[in-house]
């Protein structure tokens, strides 16, 4: 009844093969993307820069990740650190007085560089082994950057974020940087909506789903891996920028560690494996799931008067994120991507389930 | 160069690697049964810590008692991560077992100084804490009898594997469908891995209590018993003991050497290192089989 399939009638495959073939999807996607365009207008300050400004970097975050987590199949345990790279890379540019955009991209080309070598160093053996040797990767750029006093300004040390332009505009106050990290996340989305439809996203897929079976029928596997983990490095890069720029504005090696990764670990698995839309919803729960149950908790041991100590408050984020990792991995293994799909469909014929295809 | 210093450093780099080697043996264990990398190991040997804590300081217990009863705890708490848990994975890809570890892991991270506490407990169990004296090298005899014991209890999990449930176990990590059709319980061998593996964890995570006190921080180990799975070969037990020596003294003398020179640390990222040049060198780790798959 919401999303009537009636009377739509596809005539050329241009119209079938569009990104939302069904006009209320495009209608549901156009009334999104102009709440969130029109966001500054009606929300407060708090909400904007707290709450949507980094559920907007860390869906990008998530975006990029899951390129390689779900679009290749391959586990990558220190996405933190490629992100330290390309903030730190970028932030150096632009205090070199390279301009931002330039700086973005070099952040990213960085992170792709260096990411790549930790890749292919791993990808010659795989699953269990990429999966250390990312984790591995991760101690060591953390390492790296906190003991290179030229990189990290030096071991505690923090690096402030210059004032910048983006495309022009000076990235002041909460609306600009707002409007640059939507403008940077719509970019990846749309990439990572169109990449599975060019024949890059179809040698992934066929990589991912069994890779001597992909090298039969000529797509080199290697070659596609190593792709995918350079394509999702350099988002990483150019996210970790924009994450700089537009959230932390002073950079420390801490906020970039192992923590960062399994965050965005979690939301690639709760939000759904190779699912673009679900890297929104994984992003979303993550990040404020804690909050609200930490919330919740507060409450009730506030009306109930009960003694919750603030050790455990502390550690909800943690319990939270592991609980969520096992029970959609046991559940639904395709995350809340795919339970958005079964409501989706149940609803696409309702009330007339027996015409279903 | 001071040879003194550098021995000392050996002497108790091998011991401290002993004492890593009992974490990785866990991993070892599961991996040559069931193929699968636990990732939550290092969190098993924390949890295994906080309960014989737990037992000991809430139950007034005496400390040869916690131990034995959170040994016993931790081998059914093994059991349920595989039956609840791991169990359900079969026939899913690889990736998806190692994710669900890692979830365990980061939950149990979560859980255990939720409940008992963030503050380092201290875990006495025993062991004076004066060094000793070998000849003019300085030994922590907290490490020494940890050490000690380590490579006692890795021992004895060789001679398991060398009776009739380890040969069931190797038959098991050979082929399962062949193991299964002539009459081996699959399952229970595979559960029977997961319980050795967390009181081999137990173990480590007493030592380790006992040597640094009880805090999140146990769960570190993770890192360096992967390193030493790896460069071990990860489907081999002496593998685990060689490799645990090595592991040890390079992170002992980089801590020794290196340190003064970059301003701390490295003793952090040595595991890190090994486990880059291990999958660059000899990804099979110096013992173990050649099969895993290139691509």
């Amino acid at each position: 009844m919401f999303y009537r399939r009636a009377g739509i009638r596809h005539t050329s495959y241009r119209a079938e093969r569009q990104l939302w073939p069904l006009p209320f999807d495009r209608a549901l996607v156009a009334l999104v993307f102009a709440l969130l365009v029109l966001a500054p207008l009606y929300l407060g300050d708090l909400y904007l820069a707290g709450y949507l400004l980094p559920w907007i970097i860390w869906s990008t975050a998530a975006l990029g990740l899951n390129f390689l987590m779900g679009g290749a199949g391959q586990i990558h345990l220190g996405y933190g650190a490629v992100m330290a790279i390309g903030a730190y890379t970028s932030v150096h540019l632009v205090r070199a007085g390279v301009p931002l955009e330039v700086a973005m991209i070099g952040g990213g080309l960085a992170s792709a560089a260096i990411g790549i070598m930790f890749g292919a160093a791993a990808l010659r053996v795989k699953g269990l082994y990429l999966a250390m040797a990312t984790l591995a990767m991760q101690y060591i750029v953390d390492f790296v950057i906190s003991h290179v006093p030229a990189i990290s300004g030096g071991t505690q040390a923090t690096i402030q974020v210059p004032t910048v332009r983006f495309l022009g505009v000076p990235i002041v106050g909460n609306t600009a940087t707002y409007y640059m990290a939507l403008a940077v996340g719509t970019v990846v989305t749309l990439f990572m909506l169109n990449a599975r439809r060019t024949s890059l996203g179809r040698a992934l897929a066929a990589v991912r789903e069994k890779d001597y079976a992909a090298e039969v029928i000529g797509v080199g596997t290697l070659r596609y891996k190593l792709l995918a983990f350079w394509i999702s490095s350099f988002i990483g890069g150019v996210v970790g920028a924009v994450l700089a720029v537009c959230y932390l504005r002073s950079i420390s090696p801490d906020q970039f560690h192992i923590e960062l990764s399994i965050q965005l670990v979690a939301m690639v698995i709760v939000g759904g494996l190779g699912s673009v839309l679900g890297s929104f919803f994984g992003a979303a729960l993550i990040l404020f799931a804690p909050i609200v149950l930490n919330n919740v908790i507060g409450s009730l041991s506030d009306t109930f008067a009960l003694s919750i100590s603030s050790d455990l408050r502390a550690h909800v984020p943690l319990m939270l994120y592991g609980a969520l990792i096992i029970g959609f991995l046991l559940w639904e293994p395709l995350g809340l991507a795919k339970i958005y799909a079964n409501v989706r469909d149940y609803f696409l014929v309702w009330p007339f389930r027996h015409a279903r295809r | 160069m001071d040879y003194l210093l550098l021995g000392e450093l050996a002497i108790n780099g091998a011991l401290v690697g002993l004492m890593y080697a009992l974490v990785a043996a866990g991993i070892v264990l599961v991996y040559k049964t069931s193929g699968l990398a636990n990732l939550a190991q290092g969190a098993i040997a924390m949890m295994g810590a906080y309960l014989t804590w737990a037992v000991a300081t809430g139950l007034g217990a005496p400390m040869a008692l916690a131990i034995v009863l959170a040994l016993a705890m931790m081998f059914v708490v093994g059991l349920l991560i595989e039956r609840l848990a791991l169990r359900r994975m079969a026939g899913q890809p690889v990736i998806m077992a190692i994710m669900l570890t890692l979830g365990l892991e980061i939950m149990l991270r979560g859980l255990l100084p939720g409940v008992f506490g963030a503050a380092v407990k201290r875990l006495d169990v025993g062991i004076p804490q004066a060094p000793v004296f070998v000849g003019e090298l300085l030994v922590n005899r907290a490490t020494l009898y940890g050490g000690i014991i380590s490579a006692g209890v890795i021992l004895v999990s060789m001679l398991i594997f060398n009776s009739r449930l380890g040969v069931f176990m190797r038959a098991v990590s050979d082929d399962q469908t062949a193991s299964w059709s002539v009459g081996i319980r699959v399952e229970r061998a595979i559960a029977v891995a997961w319980g050795l593996a967390a009181v081999t964890a137990t173990v480590s995570g007493i030592l380790w209590g006992s040597t640094q006190g009880v805090d999140w921080s146990l769960s570190l180990l993770l890192i360096k018993a992967l390193a030493i799975a790896i460069l071990g070969g990860l489907d081999s037990i002496p593998g685990v003991l060689i490799a645990g020596l090595i592991v040890g003294v390079a992170e002992s003398l980089a801590t020794g050497l290196i340190d003064p020179l970059v301003g701390g640390g490295t003793r952090d990222i040595v595991a890190s290192v090994i486990i880059l040049l291990t999958l660059l060198i000899k990804p099979h780790g110096l013992f173990g089989r050649e099969h895993i798959e290139r691509v």
